[in-house]
Protein backbone atom coordinates (compact mmCIF):
# COMPACT_ATOMS: atom_id res chain seq x y z
CA UNK A 1 0.00 0.00 0.00
CA UNK A 2 1.24 3.74 -1.00
CA UNK A 3 0.24 5.60 2.24
CA UNK A 4 -0.37 9.06 1.26
CA UNK A 5 -0.62 11.22 4.74
CA UNK A 6 -3.37 13.80 5.00
CA UNK A 7 -2.34 16.12 7.58
CA UNK A 8 -0.90 18.83 5.92
CA UNK A 9 -4.45 20.50 4.97
CA UNK A 10 -5.49 24.12 5.44
CA UNK A 11 -8.88 22.49 6.03
CA UNK A 12 -7.69 21.60 9.49
CA UNK A 13 -7.95 24.59 12.21
CA UNK A 14 -4.15 23.92 13.58
CA UNK A 15 -2.36 24.12 10.01
CA UNK A 16 -4.74 26.28 8.82
CA UNK A 17 -3.32 28.61 11.35
CA UNK A 18 -0.08 27.40 10.94
CA UNK A 19 -0.02 28.88 7.53
CA UNK A 20 -1.64 32.21 7.81
CA UNK A 21 1.21 32.48 10.55
CA UNK A 22 4.04 30.96 8.88
CA UNK A 23 4.54 28.57 12.13
CA UNK A 24 6.72 26.69 10.19
CA UNK A 25 8.03 23.92 13.10
CA UNK A 26 4.11 22.84 13.35
CA UNK A 27 4.35 21.98 9.57
CA UNK A 28 7.95 20.35 9.98
CA UNK A 29 6.79 18.34 13.06
CA UNK A 30 3.96 17.13 10.91
CA UNK A 31 6.04 16.20 8.03
CA UNK A 32 7.94 14.40 10.59
CA UNK A 33 5.74 12.39 12.22
CA UNK A 34 3.71 10.99 9.32
CA UNK A 35 7.21 10.29 7.74
CA UNK A 36 7.82 7.96 10.65
CA UNK A 37 4.24 6.73 10.81
CA UNK A 38 5.37 5.28 7.30
CA UNK A 39 4.00 8.06 4.75
CA UNK A 40 5.54 7.18 1.26
CA UNK A 41 3.36 10.06 0.33
CA UNK A 42 2.92 13.44 1.90
CA UNK A 43 -0.64 15.47 0.68
CA UNK A 44 -0.14 19.14 0.63
CA UNK A 45 -2.68 21.50 0.79
CA UNK A 46 -3.47 24.94 1.30
CA UNK A 47 -6.64 25.13 2.64
CA UNK A 48 -10.12 26.62 1.62
CA UNK A 49 -8.92 30.17 3.33
CA UNK A 50 -5.47 30.61 1.95
CA UNK A 51 -5.56 34.27 0.09
CA UNK A 52 -2.49 33.55 -1.69
CA UNK A 53 -2.85 29.61 -2.43
CA UNK A 54 0.72 30.09 -3.86
CA UNK A 55 3.33 31.82 -1.89
CA UNK A 56 1.43 29.06 0.69
CA UNK A 57 2.08 26.49 -0.87
CA UNK A 58 5.99 27.28 -2.40
CA UNK A 59 6.18 27.88 1.72
CA UNK A 60 4.45 24.68 2.63
CA UNK A 61 6.85 22.55 0.62
CA UNK A 62 10.21 24.17 1.27
CA UNK A 63 9.33 23.63 5.15
CA UNK A 64 8.26 20.26 4.18
CA UNK A 65 11.48 19.89 2.16
CA UNK A 66 13.59 20.77 4.86
CA UNK A 67 13.29 18.51 7.15
CA UNK A 68 12.09 15.63 5.59
CA UNK A 69 12.86 13.65 2.26
CA UNK A 70 9.87 12.42 0.92
CA UNK A 71 7.29 12.74 -2.21
CA UNK A 72 4.51 15.35 -2.67
CA UNK A 73 1.09 15.35 -3.49
CA UNK A 74 0.55 18.59 -4.54
CA UNK A 75 -3.62 19.13 -3.73
CA UNK A 76 -5.19 21.94 -5.36
CA UNK A 77 -8.42 22.56 -7.58
CA UNK A 78 -5.88 25.33 -8.62
CA UNK A 79 -3.27 24.58 -12.01
CA UNK A 80 -1.44 27.31 -11.30
CA UNK A 81 -1.09 26.51 -7.39
CA UNK A 82 0.07 22.95 -8.62
CA UNK A 83 2.43 24.27 -11.04
CA UNK A 84 4.16 26.63 -8.62
CA UNK A 85 4.56 23.34 -6.47
CA UNK A 86 6.12 21.46 -9.40
CA UNK A 87 9.21 23.97 -10.12
CA UNK A 88 10.03 22.96 -6.65
CA UNK A 89 9.58 19.37 -5.68
CA UNK A 90 12.68 17.38 -4.99
CA UNK A 91 10.87 14.02 -5.66
CA UNK A 92 8.62 12.64 -8.25
CA UNK A 93 5.20 14.48 -7.36
CA UNK A 94 1.65 13.58 -7.67
CA UNK A 95 -0.77 15.72 -8.64
CA UNK A 96 -3.99 15.70 -6.49
CA UNK A 97 -6.02 15.90 -9.06
CA UNK A 98 -7.89 16.06 -11.90
CA UNK A 99 -11.46 15.06 -12.52
CA UNK A 100 -12.92 13.56 -15.61
CA UNK A 101 -13.80 17.20 -17.74
CA UNK A 102 -11.82 17.29 -20.94
CA UNK A 103 -10.53 20.68 -20.44
CA UNK A 104 -9.23 20.12 -16.64
CA UNK A 105 -7.71 16.91 -17.84
CA UNK A 106 -6.03 18.40 -20.81
CA UNK A 107 -4.63 20.91 -18.27
CA UNK A 108 -3.45 18.45 -15.57
CA UNK A 109 -2.11 15.66 -17.72
CA UNK A 110 -0.07 18.29 -19.89
CA UNK A 111 1.31 19.29 -16.45
CA UNK A 112 1.76 15.82 -15.71
CA UNK A 113 3.92 14.89 -18.87
CA UNK A 114 6.03 18.49 -18.28
CA UNK A 115 7.25 17.75 -14.74
CA UNK A 116 6.92 14.17 -14.89
CA UNK A 117 4.46 13.10 -12.16
CA UNK A 118 1.90 10.84 -11.06
CA UNK A 119 -1.84 11.60 -10.91
CA UNK A 120 -4.87 10.97 -9.54
CA UNK A 121 -7.75 11.06 -11.55
CA UNK A 122 -11.59 11.32 -9.55
CA UNK A 123 -14.30 9.33 -11.21
CA UNK A 124 -15.82 12.01 -11.28
CA UNK A 125 -17.19 15.04 -13.69
CA UNK A 126 -18.87 18.50 -13.41
CA UNK A 127 -22.46 16.54 -13.03
CA UNK A 128 -20.58 15.47 -9.66
CA UNK A 129 -20.19 12.34 -7.99
CA UNK A 130 -21.68 9.50 -9.40
CA UNK A 131 -23.75 7.26 -7.93
CA UNK A 132 -23.65 3.74 -9.52
CA UNK A 133 -20.08 1.50 -10.28
CA UNK A 134 -20.75 1.74 -13.58
CA UNK A 135 -20.46 5.64 -14.35
CA UNK A 136 -17.64 5.73 -12.13
CA UNK A 137 -15.97 2.77 -14.50
CA UNK A 138 -16.93 4.99 -17.24
CA UNK A 139 -15.44 7.81 -15.81
CA UNK A 140 -12.29 6.18 -14.82
CA UNK A 141 -12.14 4.90 -18.14
CA UNK A 142 -12.52 8.54 -20.33
CA UNK A 143 -9.49 9.44 -17.78
CA UNK A 144 -6.77 6.62 -18.83
CA UNK A 145 -7.80 6.82 -21.64
CA UNK A 146 -6.65 10.40 -21.90
CA UNK A 147 -3.63 9.60 -20.03
CA UNK A 148 -2.70 6.95 -22.65
CA UNK A 149 -2.98 9.84 -25.17
CA UNK A 150 -0.53 12.30 -23.06
CA UNK A 151 1.99 9.47 -22.73
CA UNK A 152 1.35 8.67 -18.66
CA UNK A 153 1.82 5.45 -17.87
CA UNK A 154 -1.49 3.32 -16.96
CA UNK A 155 0.53 2.47 -13.26
CA UNK A 156 1.47 6.47 -12.73
CA UNK A 157 -2.45 6.99 -12.74
CA UNK A 158 -4.37 6.70 -9.32
CA UNK A 159 -8.36 6.05 -10.02
CA UNK A 160 -10.19 7.37 -7.25
CA UNK A 161 -13.96 6.31 -7.20
CA UNK A 162 -14.58 8.95 -4.50
CA UNK A 163 -15.58 7.91 -1.26
CA UNK A 164 -18.58 9.00 0.21
CA UNK A 165 -19.96 9.13 4.36
CA UNK A 166 -21.35 6.47 5.25
CA UNK A 167 -23.97 8.28 7.40
CA UNK A 168 -25.06 10.30 4.59
CA UNK A 169 -24.96 7.67 1.49
CA UNK A 170 -25.18 4.35 2.98
CA UNK A 171 -25.25 2.47 -0.40
CA UNK A 172 -22.94 4.27 -1.90
CA UNK A 173 -20.15 2.21 0.52
CA UNK A 174 -20.55 -1.44 -2.02
CA UNK A 175 -20.56 0.84 -5.33
CA UNK A 176 -17.23 2.27 -4.52
CA UNK A 177 -15.51 -0.93 -3.25
CA UNK A 178 -16.99 -2.95 -6.79
CA UNK A 179 -15.59 0.58 -8.85
CA UNK A 180 -11.95 -0.18 -7.04
CA UNK A 181 -11.98 -4.04 -8.35
CA UNK A 182 -13.18 -2.84 -11.62
CA UNK A 183 -10.83 -0.26 -12.18
CA UNK A 184 -7.98 -2.66 -11.89
CA UNK A 185 -9.14 -4.38 -15.34
CA UNK A 186 -8.80 -0.79 -17.02
CA UNK A 187 -5.03 -1.39 -17.98
CA UNK A 188 -2.37 -3.35 -18.06
CA UNK A 189 0.08 -2.60 -16.22
CA UNK A 190 -3.12 -2.38 -13.84
CA UNK A 191 -3.90 1.71 -13.01
CA UNK A 192 -3.19 2.29 -9.10
CA UNK A 193 -6.41 3.03 -7.06
CA UNK A 194 -6.65 5.37 -4.46
CA UNK A 195 -8.90 6.65 -1.71
CA UNK A 196 -9.90 9.59 0.58
CA UNK A 197 -10.28 7.48 3.54
CA UNK A 198 -11.14 9.98 6.06
CA UNK A 199 -14.36 10.83 3.74
CA UNK A 200 -15.91 7.40 4.92
CA UNK A 201 -16.49 8.47 8.68
CA UNK A 202 -16.87 12.32 7.75
CA UNK A 203 -19.88 13.23 10.64
CA UNK A 204 -19.72 9.67 12.44
CA UNK A 205 -19.28 8.58 16.05
CA UNK A 206 -16.63 6.42 15.72
CA UNK A 207 -14.50 7.35 13.04
CA UNK A 208 -11.25 5.25 13.15
CA UNK A 209 -13.06 2.13 13.74
CA UNK A 210 -14.66 3.12 10.58
CA UNK A 211 -12.28 4.13 8.91
CA UNK A 212 -9.95 1.08 9.47
CA UNK A 213 -13.06 -1.12 8.43
CA UNK A 214 -13.37 0.64 4.88
CA UNK A 215 -9.81 0.40 4.67
CA UNK A 216 -9.36 -3.25 4.93
CA UNK A 217 -12.40 -4.44 3.11
CA UNK A 218 -10.75 -2.08 0.02
CA UNK A 219 -7.77 -3.69 0.47
CA UNK A 220 -9.52 -6.58 -0.12
CA UNK A 221 -11.05 -5.06 -3.25
CA UNK A 222 -7.37 -4.43 -4.58
CA UNK A 223 -7.11 -1.15 -3.28
CA UNK A 224 -3.61 0.10 -3.80
CA UNK A 225 -3.06 3.29 -2.28
CA UNK A 226 -5.19 5.46 0.16
CA UNK A 227 -4.81 9.33 2.07
CA UNK A 228 -5.34 8.98 5.32
CA UNK A 229 -4.53 9.91 8.74
CA UNK A 230 -0.81 7.67 9.21
CA UNK A 231 -0.71 8.88 12.87
CA UNK A 232 -3.77 6.68 13.46
CA UNK A 233 -1.92 3.04 15.15
CA UNK A 234 -4.99 1.09 14.70
CA UNK A 235 -5.23 1.86 11.46
CA UNK A 236 -1.88 1.50 10.14
CA UNK A 237 -1.90 -1.75 12.50
CA UNK A 238 -5.48 -2.69 10.23
CA UNK A 239 -3.78 -1.66 7.27
CA UNK A 240 -0.76 -4.37 7.82
CA UNK A 241 -2.61 -7.11 8.91
CA UNK A 242 -5.36 -7.00 5.74
CA UNK A 243 -2.43 -7.04 3.41
CA UNK A 244 -0.84 -9.95 5.78
CA UNK A 245 -3.96 -11.85 5.25
CA UNK A 246 -3.45 -11.53 1.37
CA UNK A 247 -0.38 -12.76 1.24
CA UNK A 248 1.46 -9.74 0.66
CA UNK A 249 3.90 -10.01 3.70
CA UNK A 250 5.34 -12.63 4.89
CA UNK A 251 3.81 -13.84 8.35
CA UNK A 252 6.15 -13.77 11.40
CA UNK A 253 4.79 -13.37 15.28
CA UNK A 254 6.15 -9.37 14.96
CA UNK A 255 4.78 -9.18 11.86
CA UNK A 256 3.88 -5.11 12.90
CA UNK A 257 7.15 -4.70 13.59
CA UNK A 258 8.30 -6.27 10.65
CA UNK A 259 6.45 -3.69 8.11
CA UNK A 260 7.44 -1.24 9.71
CA UNK A 261 11.56 -1.56 9.55
CA UNK A 262 10.80 -1.76 5.98
CA UNK B 1 7.26 -16.34 -34.46
CA UNK B 2 10.23 -16.11 -31.72
CA UNK B 3 9.42 -16.86 -28.39
CA UNK B 4 9.71 -13.79 -26.07
CA UNK B 5 11.27 -14.63 -22.47
CA UNK B 6 9.52 -13.14 -19.08
CA UNK B 7 11.91 -11.68 -17.53
CA UNK B 8 11.25 -10.38 -13.66
CA UNK B 9 13.14 -7.07 -12.40
CA UNK B 10 13.33 -6.42 -9.03
CA UNK B 11 13.79 -2.94 -7.06
CA UNK B 12 15.73 -4.57 -3.90
CA UNK B 13 19.23 -6.52 -3.24
CA UNK B 14 20.07 -9.05 -1.11
CA UNK B 15 22.53 -7.55 1.78
CA UNK B 16 26.42 -7.88 1.26
CA UNK B 17 27.37 -8.89 4.25
CA UNK B 18 31.73 -9.18 4.39
CA UNK B 19 33.35 -12.09 6.54
CA UNK B 20 36.76 -11.28 8.00
CA UNK B 21 38.59 -8.15 9.07
CA UNK B 22 38.67 -4.79 6.18
CA UNK B 23 42.69 -5.46 4.45
CA UNK B 24 42.77 -8.98 4.89
CA UNK B 25 41.56 -12.16 3.02
CA UNK B 26 38.14 -10.58 3.76
CA UNK B 27 35.05 -12.11 1.33
CA UNK B 28 31.74 -10.69 0.76
CA UNK B 29 29.10 -12.94 0.38
CA UNK B 30 25.21 -11.71 -1.05
CA UNK B 31 24.21 -8.95 -3.02
CA UNK B 32 22.26 -10.07 -5.46
CA UNK B 33 19.18 -8.63 -7.10
CA UNK B 34 18.13 -12.08 -9.06
CA UNK B 35 17.33 -15.51 -8.15
CA UNK B 36 20.27 -17.43 -8.53
CA UNK B 37 22.81 -17.54 -11.92
CA UNK B 38 19.95 -15.70 -13.80
CA UNK B 39 21.83 -12.81 -15.10
CA UNK B 40 19.62 -11.37 -17.33
CA UNK B 41 17.18 -10.33 -14.30
CA UNK B 42 19.58 -9.04 -12.17
CA UNK B 43 23.41 -9.10 -11.34
CA UNK B 44 25.31 -11.47 -8.67
CA UNK B 45 28.31 -9.00 -7.55
CA UNK B 46 29.13 -12.03 -5.04
CA UNK B 47 30.12 -15.54 -6.49
CA UNK B 48 28.64 -17.83 -4.06
CA UNK B 49 31.61 -19.49 -1.72
CA UNK B 50 32.50 -22.42 -0.28
CA UNK B 51 33.61 -23.32 2.99
CA UNK B 52 35.21 -26.09 3.94
CA UNK B 53 34.97 -27.23 7.76
CA UNK B 54 37.03 -28.66 10.51
CA UNK B 55 36.34 -29.76 14.45
CA UNK B 56 38.65 -28.20 17.26
CA UNK B 57 39.25 -32.23 17.81
CA UNK B 58 39.47 -35.22 16.31
CA UNK B 59 36.43 -36.02 14.88
CA UNK B 60 34.72 -39.29 15.98
CA UNK B 61 31.92 -40.36 13.90
CA UNK B 62 33.34 -39.41 10.76
CA UNK B 63 33.73 -42.38 7.91
CA UNK B 64 36.69 -44.04 6.49
CA UNK B 65 36.13 -42.12 3.17
CA UNK B 66 35.38 -38.25 4.44
CA UNK B 67 39.00 -38.60 6.64
CA UNK B 68 41.08 -40.34 4.08
CA UNK B 69 42.18 -36.70 2.46
CA UNK B 70 42.67 -35.00 5.26
CA UNK B 71 44.59 -38.47 7.08
CA UNK B 72 46.71 -37.49 10.16
CA UNK B 73 45.70 -33.79 10.31
CA UNK B 74 42.33 -34.73 11.45
CA UNK B 75 44.15 -35.35 14.65
CA UNK B 76 45.64 -31.49 15.14
CA UNK B 77 42.71 -28.69 14.04
CA UNK B 78 45.69 -26.28 13.18
CA UNK B 79 47.41 -29.02 10.61
CA UNK B 80 44.12 -30.04 9.47
CA UNK B 81 43.32 -26.22 8.65
CA UNK B 82 46.74 -25.27 6.95
CA UNK B 83 45.60 -28.39 4.53
CA UNK B 84 42.20 -26.79 4.04
CA UNK B 85 43.80 -23.90 2.99
CA UNK B 86 46.69 -24.47 1.22
CA UNK B 87 46.07 -27.64 -0.50
CA UNK B 88 42.49 -27.81 -0.69
CA UNK B 89 42.09 -24.16 -2.08
CA UNK B 90 39.26 -23.22 1.12
CA UNK B 91 38.05 -19.56 0.43
CA UNK B 92 36.61 -19.16 4.12
CA UNK B 93 37.28 -21.82 7.18
CA UNK B 94 34.25 -22.77 9.09
CA UNK B 95 35.60 -24.34 12.91
CA UNK B 96 33.02 -25.92 14.97
CA UNK B 97 33.72 -26.34 18.42
CA UNK B 98 32.75 -29.82 18.75
CA UNK B 99 35.10 -30.34 21.74
CA UNK B 100 33.00 -28.71 24.44
CA UNK B 101 30.01 -30.30 23.95
CA UNK B 102 29.23 -32.15 27.22
CA UNK B 103 29.44 -35.55 25.26
CA UNK B 104 32.58 -34.76 23.35
CA UNK B 105 34.82 -33.60 25.93
CA UNK B 106 33.25 -30.57 27.45
CA UNK B 107 36.41 -28.75 26.93
CA UNK B 108 36.28 -24.89 28.35
CA UNK B 109 36.22 -21.58 26.36
CA UNK B 110 40.13 -21.57 28.05
CA UNK B 111 40.90 -24.54 26.33
CA UNK B 112 39.30 -23.53 23.11
CA UNK B 113 40.09 -20.23 22.41
CA UNK B 114 44.14 -21.13 22.17
CA UNK B 115 42.92 -23.16 19.08
CA UNK B 116 40.89 -21.16 17.03
CA UNK B 117 43.15 -18.35 17.91
CA UNK B 118 45.95 -20.48 15.95
CA UNK B 119 44.06 -22.02 13.31
CA UNK B 120 43.18 -18.12 12.67
CA UNK B 121 46.65 -17.16 12.80
CA UNK B 122 47.90 -19.59 10.55
CA UNK B 123 45.72 -19.57 7.59
CA UNK B 124 44.82 -15.78 7.74
CA UNK B 125 41.24 -16.85 6.26
CA UNK B 126 37.96 -15.45 6.97
CA UNK B 127 36.20 -17.85 9.98
CA UNK B 128 33.27 -18.52 10.63
CA UNK B 129 32.85 -20.20 14.41
CA UNK B 130 29.99 -22.44 15.46
CA UNK B 131 29.16 -24.10 18.27
CA UNK B 132 28.69 -27.31 19.69
CA UNK B 133 24.83 -27.30 19.39
CA UNK B 134 25.02 -27.40 23.37
CA UNK B 135 23.07 -24.35 23.93
CA UNK B 136 24.51 -23.61 27.75
CA UNK B 137 28.13 -24.10 26.74
CA UNK B 138 27.63 -22.56 23.58
CA UNK B 139 26.94 -19.43 25.33
CA UNK B 140 29.59 -20.10 27.89
CA UNK B 141 32.56 -20.78 25.49
CA UNK B 142 31.40 -18.67 22.02
CA UNK B 143 31.61 -15.12 24.06
CA UNK B 144 35.27 -15.66 25.03
CA UNK B 145 35.72 -17.32 21.65
CA UNK B 146 34.38 -13.98 19.84
CA UNK B 147 36.57 -11.67 22.40
CA UNK B 148 39.57 -13.23 21.58
CA UNK B 149 38.67 -12.25 18.26
CA UNK B 150 37.42 -9.13 18.67
CA UNK B 151 37.40 -6.88 15.34
CA UNK B 152 38.32 -9.72 12.85
CA UNK B 153 34.90 -9.67 11.57
CA UNK B 154 34.07 -13.55 11.76
CA UNK B 155 30.80 -15.02 11.31
CA UNK B 156 29.44 -16.64 14.86
CA UNK B 157 26.64 -18.89 15.06
CA UNK B 158 24.39 -20.51 15.94
CA UNK B 159 20.76 -18.50 17.30
CA UNK B 160 17.64 -19.65 17.17
CA UNK B 161 14.35 -18.34 18.69
CA UNK B 162 14.85 -19.65 21.97
CA UNK B 163 18.44 -18.93 21.95
CA UNK B 164 19.55 -15.82 20.72
CA UNK B 165 20.48 -12.96 23.33
CA UNK B 166 23.85 -14.02 24.13
CA UNK B 167 25.21 -14.86 21.21
CA UNK B 168 23.69 -11.36 19.71
CA UNK B 169 25.12 -9.54 22.29
CA UNK B 170 28.20 -10.80 21.78
CA UNK B 171 28.65 -10.30 17.96
CA UNK B 172 27.47 -6.75 18.90
CA UNK B 173 29.92 -6.42 21.62
CA UNK B 174 33.05 -7.52 19.58
CA UNK B 175 32.23 -6.29 15.99
CA UNK B 176 31.06 -10.24 14.51
CA UNK B 177 28.10 -10.91 12.24
CA UNK B 178 25.76 -13.54 13.39
CA UNK B 179 24.16 -16.84 11.48
CA UNK B 180 20.49 -16.93 12.93
CA UNK B 181 18.54 -20.20 12.41
CA UNK B 182 15.02 -21.24 11.72
CA UNK B 183 14.00 -24.62 11.75
CA UNK B 184 12.84 -24.90 7.75
CA UNK B 185 10.71 -22.07 8.48
CA UNK B 186 10.15 -18.95 6.84
CA UNK B 187 8.02 -17.45 9.12
CA UNK B 188 10.33 -18.32 12.11
CA UNK B 189 13.73 -16.96 9.54
CA UNK B 190 11.97 -13.22 10.01
CA UNK B 191 10.85 -13.70 13.70
CA UNK B 192 14.43 -14.49 14.58
CA UNK B 193 16.04 -11.61 12.16
CA UNK B 194 13.89 -9.22 13.94
CA UNK B 195 14.42 -10.33 17.31
CA UNK B 196 18.16 -9.97 17.16
CA UNK B 197 18.14 -6.84 15.19
CA UNK B 198 15.74 -5.87 17.83
CA UNK B 199 18.73 -6.00 20.16
CA UNK B 200 21.02 -3.64 18.45
CA UNK B 201 22.44 -5.86 15.84
CA UNK B 202 23.12 -4.54 11.58
CA UNK B 203 20.04 -6.15 10.00
CA UNK B 204 23.43 -6.16 7.60
CA UNK B 205 25.45 -7.94 10.06
CA UNK B 206 23.09 -11.16 9.72
CA UNK B 207 23.18 -14.32 7.61
CA UNK B 208 20.32 -16.60 7.45
CA UNK B 209 20.71 -20.70 8.31
CA UNK B 210 17.49 -22.03 7.08
CA UNK B 211 18.16 -24.99 8.35
CA UNK B 212 18.67 -27.51 5.70
CA UNK B 213 18.33 -31.11 4.61
CA UNK B 214 20.55 -33.64 2.19
CA UNK B 215 20.20 -34.64 -1.40
CA UNK B 216 17.23 -37.53 -1.04
CA UNK B 217 15.83 -36.18 2.26
CA UNK B 218 13.43 -33.45 1.06
CA UNK B 219 15.63 -30.74 -0.47
CA UNK B 220 12.11 -29.26 -2.36
CA UNK B 221 11.01 -28.29 0.53
CA UNK B 222 13.63 -26.07 1.61
CA UNK B 223 14.27 -25.14 -1.89
CA UNK B 224 10.81 -23.66 -1.83
CA UNK B 225 11.37 -21.82 1.90
CA UNK B 226 13.99 -20.18 0.13
CA UNK B 227 12.55 -19.28 -2.78
CA UNK B 228 10.32 -17.82 -1.06
CA UNK B 229 12.04 -15.73 1.48
CA UNK B 230 14.28 -14.30 -1.67
CA UNK B 231 11.11 -13.13 -3.50
CA UNK B 232 10.11 -11.50 -0.78
CA UNK B 233 13.24 -9.67 -0.10
CA UNK B 234 13.69 -8.80 -3.49
CA UNK B 235 10.35 -6.38 -3.39
CA UNK B 236 11.37 -4.77 -0.23
CA UNK B 237 11.06 -7.47 2.51
CA UNK B 238 14.21 -5.92 4.67
CA UNK B 239 13.43 -8.80 7.29
CA UNK B 240 14.46 -11.37 4.45
CA UNK B 241 17.39 -9.76 2.70
CA UNK B 242 20.12 -11.73 4.45
CA UNK B 243 22.59 -13.91 3.10
CA UNK B 244 21.68 -17.88 3.33
CA UNK B 245 24.10 -20.21 4.83
CA UNK B 246 24.09 -23.61 4.32
CA UNK B 247 26.10 -26.61 5.85
CA UNK B 248 25.83 -29.18 2.94
CA UNK B 249 28.47 -31.12 4.40
CA UNK B 250 27.26 -32.12 8.35
CA UNK B 251 24.16 -33.05 6.30
CA UNK B 252 25.31 -35.19 3.74
CA UNK B 253 27.82 -37.41 5.54
CA UNK B 254 24.92 -38.03 8.14
CA UNK B 255 23.09 -39.98 5.11
CA UNK B 256 23.68 -43.73 4.56
CA UNK B 257 24.06 -43.09 0.99
CA UNK B 258 27.49 -41.20 1.47
CA UNK B 259 28.67 -43.09 4.54
CA UNK B 260 28.25 -46.37 3.34
CA UNK B 261 28.77 -46.84 -0.36
CA UNK B 262 32.78 -46.11 -0.22
CA UNK B 263 34.46 -42.87 -1.22
CA UNK B 264 33.01 -41.58 -4.93
CA UNK B 265 29.31 -41.83 -3.38
CA UNK B 266 29.36 -39.92 -0.74
CA UNK B 267 31.56 -37.28 -2.35
CA UNK B 268 29.04 -37.21 -5.52
CA UNK B 269 26.13 -36.67 -2.79
CA UNK B 270 27.67 -33.57 -1.20
CA UNK B 271 28.53 -32.30 -4.24
CA UNK B 272 25.40 -32.64 -5.67
CA UNK B 273 23.03 -31.55 -2.46
CA UNK B 274 25.69 -28.16 -2.87
CA UNK B 275 24.70 -27.57 -6.62
CA UNK B 276 21.05 -28.14 -4.99
CA UNK B 277 21.69 -26.01 -2.45
CA UNK B 278 23.52 -23.09 -4.84
CA UNK B 279 20.29 -23.21 -7.09
CA UNK B 280 17.87 -22.23 -4.69
CA UNK B 281 20.11 -19.36 -3.10
CA UNK B 282 22.63 -20.33 -1.01
CA UNK B 283 25.76 -17.75 -0.64
CA UNK B 284 28.27 -19.32 1.46
CA UNK B 285 27.74 -23.58 1.61
CA UNK B 286 29.96 -25.10 4.33
CA UNK B 287 31.44 -28.43 2.83
CA UNK B 288 33.15 -31.33 4.31
CA UNK B 289 34.92 -33.17 1.42
CA UNK B 290 37.76 -31.72 -0.07
CA UNK B 291 37.41 -33.35 -3.52
CA UNK B 292 33.60 -32.15 -3.52
CA UNK B 293 34.15 -28.53 -2.37
CA UNK B 294 37.15 -28.49 -5.22
CA UNK B 295 33.94 -29.37 -7.91
CA UNK B 296 31.80 -26.97 -6.54
CA UNK B 297 33.86 -23.78 -7.03
CA UNK B 298 34.38 -25.56 -10.75
CA UNK B 299 30.94 -25.56 -10.98
CA UNK B 300 30.50 -21.84 -9.48
CA UNK B 301 33.22 -20.43 -11.29
CA UNK B 302 31.95 -21.99 -14.43
CA UNK B 303 28.60 -20.91 -14.17
CA UNK B 304 29.59 -17.06 -13.24
CA UNK B 305 32.07 -16.98 -15.97
CA UNK B 306 28.70 -17.29 -18.48
CA UNK B 307 27.64 -14.11 -16.79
Amino acid sequence: MIVIGELINGMYKDVGKAVSNRETDVIQHLAIDQVKAGSQVLDVNTGPYSKNPKDDMKWLIESIQAVVDVRLALDSTKADVIEEGLRLVKNRAVINSTNADEAKMDVIFGLAKKYNTQVIGLAMDKAGVPNSREKRLELAATIMAKAIDYGIGTDDVFLDPIVLPVNVAQTQGREVLEAIREFSCLSDPAPNTVIGLSNVSQGTKFRSLVNRTFLTMAIADGLTSAILDPLDKELMDAMITAELVLNKHIYCDSFLDAYRKK
Amino acid sequence: MPIELVREKYSDAINTVRIGRAGSKSVNIGGETTLPFLFDEGAMPNPPLVALEIFDCEPADWPEGLKRPYGASLKDPVSWAKKCATEFGAQVLCIRLMSIHPDCGNKTGEEVVPIVKAVFKETGLPLIIVGSGDDDKDNDVLPKVSQALKGENCLLGIATQNNYKTLAATCLADGHSIIAESPIDINIAKQVNILISDMGCDSKRIVMHPTTTSLGYGMEYVYSIMERGRLAAFIGDKMLAMPFILFAGSEVWKTKEARESGDTQGVNWELTTTVAMLQAGADLVVMRHPVAARSAMAYIKNIMDRG
